[in-house]
Formats: C-alpha cells, sequence, structure tokens
C-alpha cells in the first residue's frame, strides 16, 4: 500500500525519507526523486492549487498504477500545494524494491505523470506580479513513452 | 444556489476563486452560462477545459444544474 500525502504545509524531505527507508528494510534499493522550487530570475515564489476531490485521489490512482507495474517494495509520495519560495520542496518520490530497475522505472513513471496529468494548476510571482503557468508540450512528450 | 468554482487562471477570468448563482430550479450548463459574462462564458468552455459537479468530473454534454450543486471549471493542469 503506497504512502501518498498531499501537503499544504513545507516538509522535510529528508526526514520523510529516512522514515520511509527505515520502515522497508527488505528493500535492496530505494530510487528517491526530490523537486523544489527553482531559484529563477525575479521570481519570488510559487503556488500550487489543487482540487481536493480530485487532486489527492488522482496520485493515490498513480500510485496504485506504478505498484501493479512494477515489483515494488513501498511507495512514498509526497506533493505540496500553497504558497512556496526557492528552495522548498515540492514533490518527493520515493520507490522501495527488492531489484533497483523497478524503482528507477516507478519513480520516474510518478513523476511523468505527476508533471503532466495531475490536478494542479501553478502560478509564480515575479516583480510583483502572478502569472499562471501553462502546460508545457514536454510534460505530454513524457507521458507518451509510458 | 448553486457554487461555480473558478481553478487556475479561470479565477482570474471570473475575478474570484468562485461564485454563488441562484437558480429558479435544475439548469442547463447554456442557462448557467447565459447568467455570465459573455467572455468569461467563452473562457469556461474553451478547449481543455473539464468541468466537475460536485467532485466528479462530468461531460458539458447534457449537464444539468441543480440547486445545491457544486460546479467547477478546471483549464488545463500545468503539472506538479
Amino acid at each position: 500500500m503506497a504512502d501518498v500525502r498531499l501537503e499544504l504545509a513545507p516538509f522535510d524531505s529528508g526526514a520523510a525519507l529516512a522514515a520511509f527507508g527505515a520502515a522497508h528494510p527488505q528493500a535492496g534499493g530505494i530510487v528517491s526523486f526530490l523537486g523544489q522550487v527553482r531559484l529563477e530570475g525575479e521570481v519570488e515564489a510559487l503556488e500550487l492549487r489543487h482540487f481536493a476531490p480530485l487532486t489527492l485521489p488522482g496520485m493515490e490512482a498513480l500510485a496504485a498504477t506504478a505498484e501493479a507495474r512494477w515489483l515494488l517494495a513501498g511507495l512514498l509520495v509526497i506533493h505540496r500545494s500553497g504558497l512556496m519560495h526557492p528552495g522548498d520542496p515540492i514533490v518527493l518520490v520515493a520507490a522501495a524494491a527488492r531489484h533497483r530497475r523497478d524503482a528507477f522505472a516507478a519513480a520516474e513513471f510518478i513523476m511523468d505523470h505527476l508533471k503532466s496529468d495531475s490536478w494542479f494548476w501553478k502560478r509564480e510571482l515575479a516583480a510583483g506580479q502572478w502569472r499562471w503557468i501553462e502546460p508545457r508540450a514536454e510534460d505530454h512528450a513524457d507521458i507518451a513513452r509510458w | 444556489m448553486a457554487m461555480l468554482l473558478f481553478l487556475g487562471r479561470l479565477e482570474d477570468r471570473a475575478g474570484a476563486p468562485q461564485q454563488v448563482l441562484a437558480l429558479a430550479g435544475p439548469t442547463p450548463l447554456a442557462g448557467v452560462l447565459d447568467r455570465l459574462p459573455a467572455e468569461l462564458a467563452a473562457a469556461l468552455v474553451a478547449p481543455g477545459v473539464r468541468m466537475a459537479r460536485n467532485g466528479t468530473l462530468v461531460s458539458p454534454q447534457g449537464l444539468v444544474i441543480d440547486d445545491g450543486d457544486e460546479l467547477a471549471f478546471l483549464p488545463p493542469v500545468s503539472g506538479g
């Protein structure tokens, strides 16, 4: 059973990863990905919005798909919503498996789908102005390969 | 009363994240849109905008909104 969380406040990615590793001693490998708010130009803040009835259920369905497709000992998916600043963690995905290839593939599968078809809307604050971020074509290309 | 929710950039178009609309009874989507400024109504049915009634994705075809319903307009996601 995957551990899937939508966090509305900053989370400690290091502590979450350490706890996940401790909970899955039988896994020979853990692959993790941490996404953080990029320090870029004049961007002062990033805000993610979600739609409660769909966002977390969508993340849970995605995790279940990955668990059905690869042989995993455990799966952790944490995604932020709300206001963030450069350096803040946005997303942490960790896949634990007996064999590393399953863990690498599952983590990448989850990330590609979170980036392209999860229920989040994003806007950034630069020079005092908020601007909504539109979908990127690359994100759709990223899921086409799965 | 029905509650309209505007997600993402649609919030800026609407000028607010939500709007309460008094309905006389079950109202087709077109009737709901008629009550809104034309520019906003067009943005709400632009390609890629999905709708959820009471938290469940629905097709705009044949959609009827009733008293107490919540209708959310979901523009294309920008990804996590």
